[in-house]
């Protein structure tokens, strides 16, 4: 059964397509990884699915309920974490949980209260303002926040955007425990590694719609083959190589200040210089090549 | 967790919209009421005294003082619900993302903003009061039809947020709030008949500030002191229709801003 289901679904602002016909299915208790650049249409897809934005086209349901039409009872079993912090700063840790203990109408808010506290580990700092709360403190409160009713189906855009990486590993920490648990979790992202460490699947979205999707070994296998060759140098050695590598139907991208050649284990005659660093393909690769957009 | 109903105005979703507002206030509920106690202070000192004391005898057989500290009850009325519901509803959307957390839990656009105005309209109702309290120890002589002020400042202030909600839904700046309150509220609450008696406006004057909602306040709250009139039902309608109206204007705003 899917969790979340979008058929043919169209949403443009003015002249601009945001969401291009998108087909996305969710199936219930597994974590999809939405994968793409920014403008990619990850946000808007992440609204449609709320009911905070109304698709021109197409079809979305949402734990068996028909959108916008039903949008308020599906929002009552899916939780949100937002990617831009919206906490009431000037309010108790407590406070902030309770509000929407209510607004979710849980039916004993404290034990939601004290249980969400423990989840983002700040009960003895339950009486405190938000603002007294470091970054890392706040990510927690935000996701804790987003699970106080224990939803079916959490929607995480971009959890751990801006973030330092130490935030962002306990953030993936908690994040996979609600996965080990058995949520249904649908996560926007650009961070590759985020990606491939906390998703079942990861579906690569651009300009508006999903263009590759499946097991992150998987798609590596599919679109970048075993390994990546990088090549260090001035740019006239690294357009040299580019041209030996593509004049045998290798796949070059851009990496920093190299190129990577993908699929490298195929090439023959020198395409790869012996100084070439050669690693395990990676889903940066097949994300770099299918968007043609830098990785982060 | 209770079941999430698909009806509309729902109350659970309404008092928990208002649960946050709560939780808010208790930051700033002193320096709030701090102004609304002393603020009708200063104008029954300014006008009331002041020009009762110096070229005012009195008006239509009332102390000048009698007449500004009923009227009074107006402006406090107009400036603690159109302000914070104009100041409130833009930073909250633009500034906090506060509308963007609340409508991803099961509350709709109409039910956040009815929660909204009738918080803000439950402290209006409350804080209206004061201006009146305050003129009794400037000699007003209370009266049992008084009981009644809340109620009138309440269903008043019902309208005046709902016009603040739809005006930050409306404007693309915070600086655009200067034009409302010179052009919209600053006439409103000058010509309510608080500081002058509106009949004695030219025709046409008088004709737009018998439009003015807050003329209509003045005028409940000033016979709730001094005997109510038959006129005063009219007086009360005028008001229902205006929160009413505003309310669904509000409503019809927000959804256009809230929802892409």
């Amino acid at each position: 059964m899917n969790a979340i289901e979008m058929r043919g679904v169209h949403k443009t602002f003015e002249d601009i397509t945001a969401v291009d016909g998108l087909d996305l299915d969710v199936p219930a208790g597994t974590c999809l990884g939405l994968l793409g650049p920014n403008g990619a249409g990850k946000s808007t897809s992440m609204r449609l699915l709320t009911g905070q934005a109304i698709a021109d086209d197409g079809e979305i349901t949402v734990l068996g309920h028909e959108l916008p039409e039903e949008a308020k009872v599906a929002r009552g079993q899916m939780g949100v974490v937002p990617q831009l912090d919206n906490l009431d700063v000037d309010v108790t840790v407590e406070d902030n949980l309770s509000v929407f203990a209510r607004l979710y109408r849980v039916k004993d808010v404290g034990e939601a209260v004290n249980r969400s506290l423990k989840l983002a580990r700040l009960t003895d700092r339950r009486k405190d303002a938000v603002d007294k709360l470091s970054g890392g403190m706040r990510r927690r409160l935000l996701l804790a926040r987003g699970l106080v009713h224990e939803p079916k189906l959490v929607l995480l855009d971009e959890p751990t955007v801006g973030l330092d990486p130490q935030i962002r590993t306990e953030l993936w920490s908690l994040i996979d425990n609600l996965r080990g648990a058995g949520s249904t979790i649908l996560m926007s992202t650009h961070y590759i590694e985020e990606a491939q460490r906390l998703a079942d699947e990861v579906a690569l979205m651009t300009n508006g719609k999903i263009i590759s999707r499946g097991k992150p070994s998987d798609l590596i296998r599919e679109h970048a083959g075993r390994e990546t060759a990088e090549i260090y140098g001035p740019p006239d050695r690294l357009a040299e190589a580019r041209e030996k590598a593509e004049a045998q139907g290798l796949r070059v991208r851009p990496a920093g200040p190299a190129i990577a050649i993908v699929g490298s284990e195929k090439a023959t005659d020198g395409a790869v210089p012996d100084d070439a660093v050669v690693r395990a393909a990676s889903l940066e690769d097949v994300f770099v090549l299918l968007t043609g957009e830098e990785a982060e | 967790m209770s079941k999430v109903g698909a009806r509309r105005l729902e109350p659970a979703a309404i008092t928990g919209v208002m649960s946050r507002e709560v939780a808010n206030f208790r930051t700033f509920w002193k320096a709030t009421t701090f102004s609304s106690v002393l603020e009708p202070i200063i104008y029954l000192l300014a006008f009331g005294l002041g020009l009762g004391a110096t070229l005012v005898d009195g008006v239509g057989g009332l102390e000048y003082v009698e007449f500004v500290g009923t009227g009074i009850v107006a402006t406090a009325v107009i400036f603690s619900s159109a302000f914070p519901s104009m100041f409130g509803t833009f930073v909250k959307h633009r500034f906090q993302n506060t509308y963007d957390a609340i409508l991803a839990a099961p509350v709709d656009v109409e039910e956040l903003v009815t929660a909204e105005v009738l918080w803000i309209s439950l402290r209006a109702g409350f804080y209206g009061c004061f201006p009146l309290i305050v003129a009794m120890f400037f000699g007003l002589d209370p009266a049992f039809g008084m009981l009644l002020v809340p109620i009138f400042c309440f269903v008043t202030a019902l309208g005046f947020s709902g016009m603040g909600v739809a005006t930050a839904a409306t404007v693309g700046k915070i600086d655009h709030f200067n034009y409302v309150t010179t052009l919209a509220i600053t006439p409103l609450f000058l010509v309510a008949g608080t500081f002058f008696p509106i009949d004695q406006l030219p025709d046409g004057a008088r004709a737009a500030a018998e439009l003015n909602p807050l003329y209509h306040l003045v005028e409940l709250v000033r016979h709730s002191a001094f005997g109510y009139e038959s006129k005063d039902l009219l007086h009360f309608l005028v008001l229902v229709v205006f929160a009413i109206a505003m309310w669904r204007l509000a409503v019809n705003r927000m959804e256009k801003r809230l929802i892409d």
